[in-house]
């Protein structure tokens, strides 16, 4: 093995393994104040088809970046508006964002499939990741609007009643979560292949979901875990370009396998609380209760 | 406001409901005239894959374009190769189409399902190998083409090593391998090929880490047996070599497009339906390739090829159509050195169509 190896190796990682890094950090943020949003898979593609579509018609990077941002900050805001202010499931709802997601993508980017364009280099949403990763774990255990946010995602009575907007804490950790999740769809279909393809993001929405759990809801773990899953999928492909025999399938298996051990673990109560889950994860905030 | 809400949340639901339904359904048309023969796609990917998928698309259009008004067609997208096919294969002979093309491997025992509910709609089921009085089956020599990127790939490569990206172990990908190997340990005994399984037909992503990991191992030239075109981005970016898949892809990697082999699926797809207008159908075992103009090359990039070896790949092509030169010809052993196929022979449609081994020189096991 010599070093100019294991530099591309190195480089290969980093650049897949960035879109998690995204949307694992969003929806970690989300979780944190108790909301559950399975719609990254949607957020995304809507996120990427949005920015291509608008670097094909404008040219312009920093136009399709902004686009596909609002792109997501329209979808989780409508999201926001209905497991918060309508209450509805917000498994239910989640799924439904997805389902919706892939759709209006492919509906979007029909006429613009397969237009060539020149991708943007990776290294700056790189260098943004590692820098949103440490500020996010800043926000959350140093500075007083983290831990309003962890209040409300723990409890969100005792939070209502020492004072704090819940609606208004979660409407923000939402809105974050989407355009993270834009973000990562931006990088995959700018970045990372430059190009649009129907449901091209292959399923890294939930690979991101499987992720925070994994990371037990705390970001530096979630960097660690999301370059522990890239990382593996690299070096099997490194493997079999050696010649080493590896069964593929279960390498792609990993990641979601790595996810059930841990929620074993959270299942018991005791080891719960050291794990950091949210208590009000998933449940309805109603103001009147 | 309890009650208001839930209105709303119905209304809400509605939309997406009907949105969904209206994404799904948009490509079936109704209103046909009862003298036209309806002719029906079930479609494994979207149209604008620019790969599998595309070229079937355009197969299609070709067909409405040659028959004109004696037929019309339709088509479903994104069909998985699951019991949900059986629906979408049935919903399309329930609505009066009288000719169905199913276009993947995994729709074989849905149409087959399908086909002995309505006896009198004919149907046609891509790279399959199960028939009945009414499901024919048809596929192309893609190993044809294997065998001149091959040649090509042999010649050009400089560190004798290619990357292969793959798709699944099935025998159409193994003996695309083989070809491909074959053809190109011919002209260069030294050449080896690394090959990464991917386990998708289409994941951008994923196609472009295995690109960027064979390049960063030393191969020079990246050929793939997957949908997307991701791989030949890679290469251009790396600044090496590629050809493309299914479809011509040079637009997308103009400085690393060699050539690609194409699917042409119009002329069979047109005479089929004539087949069915004239009432002349029967079910049969179609596996074409150069001869038939099933499989073409396309433009040879002369950018990047010599006239000399454009002319030799030339060559190759115009053997293989007339019968002079076989992808596989003998002698060929496989990885344990046992004899497969005899000096002087070639490999018959039985061993090609369940090519499940490695010929000799090629590293690593198929996987299991």
């Amino acid at each position: 093995m010599n070093i100019e190896l294991i530099i591309g190796i190195l480089n290969i990682v980093l650049i897949s393994t960035t879109p998690l890094v995204f949307a694992g950090i969003g929806e970690l943020v989300t979780e944190k104040s108790g909301v559950l949003n399975l719609g990254l898979e949607g957020l995304m593609l809507v996120g990427a088809v949005t920015g291509f579509i608008t670097l094909v018609l404008t040219g312009n990077y920093f136009y399709s970046l902004i686009l596909s941002i609002i792109s997501g900050v329209i979808l989780s805001g409508i999201f926001a508006f209905l497991v918060l202010n309508l209450m509805t499931n917000q498994i239910a709802t989640g799924l439904a964002l997805t389902i919706f997601g892939i759709g209006l993508s492919a509906m979007l980017g029909k006429k613009f499939s397969g237009t060539p364009i020149e991708g943007l280099s990776p290294y700056y949403f790189i260098i943004i990741s590692f820098l949103l990763v440490f500020s996010v774990g800043y926000f959350l255990s140093k500075t007083k609007s983290g831990l309003i946010v962890r209040a409300v995602g723990e409890n969100h009575n005792s939070a209502y009643a020492l004072g704090y907007n819940v609606i208004k804490t979660r409407y923000f950790t939402i809105i974050f979560g989407g355009v993270m999740s834009s973000l990562a769809g931006y990088y995959i279909s700018i970045c990372y292949a430059p190009m649009w393809q129907e449901g091209m993001t292959a399923g890294r929405g939930w690979i991101a979901l499987a992720l925070v759990v994994f990371a037990t809801w705390k970001p530096w773990r979630l960097l660690v875990g999301a370059y522990i899953f890239g990382g593996v999928a690299i070096m099997q492909m490194n493997l079999q370009a050696f010649g080493v025999e590896l069964p593929g399938q279960i390498f792609n298996m990993m990641p979601y396998i790595a996810t059930l051990i841990v929620l074993v673990f959270i299942s018991s109560n005791k080891v719960r609380l050291k794990l950091s889950a949210p208590s009000c994860l998933n449940i309805p905030y109603e103001k009147n209760s | 406001m309890k009650k208001q809400s839930l209105v709303l949340v119905v209304i809400a639901a509605i939309i997406v409901i009907a949105g969904i339904f209206f994404i799904t359904n948009q490509n079936i048309q109704k209103d046909v005239s009862d003298d036209q023969k309806k002719i029906g796609f079930i479609y494994i990917g979207p149209p604008g894959d620019h790969g599998w998928t595309y070229m079937h698309d355009v197969g299609r259009q070709y067909l409405e374009k040659e028959l004109g008004d004696s037929v019309s067609t339709t088509y479903i997208e994104n069909v998985p190769e699951n019991a949900d096919a059986v629906r979408s294969i049935r919903k399309l002979a329930e609505s009066g189409h009288d000719l169905i093309f199913t276009t993947s491997f995994n729709y074989m025992d849905q149409t087959l399902e399908v086909a002995s509910e309505f006896p009198d709609v004919k149907f046609e089921h891509a790279t399959g190998f199960k028939r009945a009085d009414n499901v024919s089956t048809y596929s192309a020599r893609f190993y044809e083409g294997r065998t001149v990127i091959g040649h090509i790939a042999g010649k050009m490569t400089e560190t004798n090593t290619i990357g292969y990206i793959v798709s699944f172990p099935i025998p159409e990908v193994i003996r695309g391998i083989n070809a491909f190997y074959l053809a190109a340990s011919k002209v260069n005994p030294d050449v080896k090929i690394k090959i990464i399984w991917v386990y998708s037909w289409y994941d951008p992503g994923k196609e472009a880490d295995a690109a960027n990991t064979l390049i960063n191992q030393g191969a020079d030239i990246i050929v793939q047996h997957t949908d997307s075109y991701a791989p030949c981005q890679a290469a251009e970016k790396a600044g090496v070599l590629a050809f493309g898949q299914a479809s011509n892809q040079e637009a997308f990697c103009p400085n690393a497009h060699m050539t690609a082999i194409e699917d042409i699926w119009g002329p069979y797809y047109a005479a089929k339906a004539q087949a069915v207008v004239d009432g002349t159908w029967s079910s049969e075992d179609t596996w074409q390739g150069f001869k038939d103009g099933m499989v073409e090359m396309s433009p040879y990039n002369e950018k990047l090829l010599s006239s000399d070896l454009i002319a030799e790949a030339k060559a190759i092509e115009e053997g293989i159509e007339n019968g002079t030169i076989h992808s596989f010809e003998g002698p060929i052993y496989n990885q344990a050195g046992e004899l497969v196929v005899k000096e002087g022979d070639v490999a018959d449609d039985g061993m090609l169509a369940s090519m499940m081994f490695y010929v000799q020189g090629i590293d690593g096991e198929v996987p299991q």
